[in-house]
């Protein structure tokens, strides 16, 4: 630490005049962390329920919703309505995200690589993109009216603008050099695109994925919200409605279970197929 | 004396060579800016001879290369390889840029036939196989096949994208600044390991750089250039035996070599 010439100073404490300390919160580990704040929360939540500061209405106590915690799963679980809700939302999430993916992709493939997409259509997608597109679900609803498919046409049409800049930014995203290199080894544009451009913007194209795949859960619950049908959305407007609290926020629980799931499912691919993106040091194109 | 300032036309070393490249009355004009990069450049480089063209940041040694190399047409002028025009990319081109640019999916060994797999497909990479390893053999990596390139420092990386480069067996070197972004004692090391690749296979080389010490060390002719517009203002022979070593940067000879360049590009900076 000091730039002492003699090395026996470097070992003894007493003329160390500056020693690095390690904070408090480096040395708890995580989990330890997370359950303090846990802890304190829902502390404090039982606290301000308990003590009347709060109606029950607006915000039940932990153990009612506990409790209700305990009653949707025990439905979820035994194939009740609820589970039914779940499903039907679940699909919905599910046909949004792989449409948004083919449409997202393809229109990031004709911006990306095209000069006409480029000029062309870049313009009048960023002008869409700067829209509120929930502003959009009435209009899906009256096209193709309150079943599943205008819901899953509103989360995909939310889900679908992330793919289509996060392809677009990938395609652009090789560099001048690795370019040069495939033109001077006689690369045709096909080539240049998979066997190049493609895997470079592999990185780019999984983050979108992951904004995708929050924008289409947040789509698909607006549909069933402002729609209807058989959804979990609509469970959950219906005990709003109800005043039911406590089943609110049980609702809210189970269906961040699908979100999570969807993203981490994006994650596992992203870490299955960019492997190489794990270690950045030097030599290779970066 | 040491440095022969030579006319535009340089006479052949010895009866025994042939022109590899001829490059006639070669300008180049950017339509986007109206920029003049290159203007009348004239140029021939004989079989088996190492040539680098130095000059300042931005005086169009980039752009003289990438027209070599058939990535870029010229305005004006005619560039002939073997014989033939350039007008395109070409196998019998070897290129090499500042940065290794490995693909880091794919291991070294897989990088290194990627050429002969985007020209001729997998079935002749695969074939190509045993040549490649080699190659890596030839340049110290024989144990680094099957890494990423994420694993290999960057000298390495280097060294692998030279097998890159010499996997299809160009008749001509086209490097650009290859070596500069290693640290001193690397490139060094690899300027030698250079040599010795050029001289093992007879191969002939274009080498744009910035460094005089690298220039001289490596070349039979130096290419003095300069800016607005680029053109070659003197073809300087090195004159020192072969094989060069590190040592002969201590010798009168290679200082007087120096001196004279320093002379030319700095002229520039005086105007
Ligand atoms: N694609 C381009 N369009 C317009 N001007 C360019 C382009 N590439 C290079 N230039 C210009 O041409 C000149 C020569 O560039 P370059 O050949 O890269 O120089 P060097 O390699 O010697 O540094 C520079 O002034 C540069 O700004
Ligand atoms: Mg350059």
């Amino acid at each position: 630490m000091t730039d002492a010439p003699n090395a026996a100073t470097m070992t003894t404490g007493a003329d160390t005049v500056w020693v690095e300390h390690e904070a408090f919160i480096d040395r708890i580990p995580r989990w330890v962390a997370m359950t303090l704040l846990f802890v304190f929360v829902v502390g404090l939540w039982d606290l301000v329920t308990r003590m009347g500061w709060v109606s029950a209405i607006i915000l039940p106590t932990p153990g009612e919703t506990l409790a209700d915690l305990i009653f949707v799963g025990q439905n979820l679980m035994s194939g009740g309505y609820m589970l039914e809700a779940l499903w039907t939302t679940t699909l919905t999430v599910f046909y949004g995200f792989l449409i948004a993916v083919a449409i997202g992709f393809s229109l990031g493939l004709l911006v990306g690589e095209t000069k006409f997409g480029e000029r062309a259509v870049m313009p009048y997608l960023v002008a869409i993109d700067t829209m509120p597109k929930v502003a959009f679900a009435p209009l899906f609803i009256a096209w193709l009216g309150f079943d599943i498919s205008s819901k899953v046409a509103l989360a995909a049409f939310i889900a679908t603008f992330p793919i289509v800049v996060a392809t677009a930014a990938g395609l652009y995203a090789a560099s001048e050099n690795e370019r040069m290199l495939f033109k001077s080894i006689g690369a045709s544009r096909m080539q240049t695109l998979i066997r190049l451009k493609l895997p470079t913007g592999l990185p780019y194209i999984f983050t979108g994925l992951k904004i995708a795949s929050v924008g289409v859960m947040a789509g698909a619950i607006t549909g069933e919200f402002l729609g209807g049908g058989k959804g979990f959305g609509a469970l959950i407007r219906q005990s709003a409605s109800q005043l039911d609290t406590p089943r609110v926020f049980a609702l809210i629980l189970y269906l961040s279970l699908l979100g999570l799931l969807l993203y981490f499912t994006v994650v596992w691919a992203q870490r299955r197929f960019v492997f190489w993106n794990k270690s950045d040091r030097p030599g290779g194109a970066a | 004396m040491v440095a022969q300032p030579l006319s535009k036309d340089p006479q052949p070393a010895a009866s025994s060579t042939r022109p590899v490249y001829e490059i006639e009355r070669l300008s180049k004009t950017y339509a986007r800016n109206k920029l003049v990069a290159l203007d009348n450049v004239n140029l021939t480089i004989q079989k088996g001879e190492f040539v680098s063209v130095i000059g300042s940041s931005g005086c169009g040694k980039s752009t003289l290369l990438k027209i070599m190399a058939g990535l870029m047409p010229p305005t004006t002028g005619r560039v002939v390889l073997e014989g033939r025009p350039v007008v395109g990319s070409r196998p019998d081109i070897g290129m090499m840029f500042q940065q290794a640019t490995l693909l880091p999916w794919k291991t070294t060994i897989e990088n290194i036939l990627m050429p002969i797999e985007i020209r001729e497909g997998r079935k002749a990479a695969k074939e190509a196989t045993t040549r490649a390893m080699d190659l890596l053999q030839l340049v110290g990596l024989g144990d680094f096949a099957n890494v990423y390139p994420g694993e290999l420092s960057g000298g390495m990386a280097q060294r692998a994208s030279i097998c890159r480069m010499l996997v299809s067996d160009p008749a001509m070197l086209l490097l650009d600044e290859p070596f500069s972004a290693l640290d001193e004692l690397t490139r060094d090391f690899m300027n030698m390991e250079l040599q010795r690749i050029c001289t093992e296979r007879n191969a002939t080389a274009f080498l744009v750089t910035h460094s005089l010490a690298e220039a001289v060390i490596l070349s039979d002719r130096i290419l003095v250039m300069r800016a607005r517009p680029g053109h070659i203002v003197e073809d300087v022979r090195i004159d020192l035996p072969r094989p060069r070593t590190l040592e002969m940067i201590n010798t009168p000879l290679f200082g007087e070599i120096v001196a004279h360049i320093r002379d030319l590009l700095g002229k520039e900076a005086h105007e």
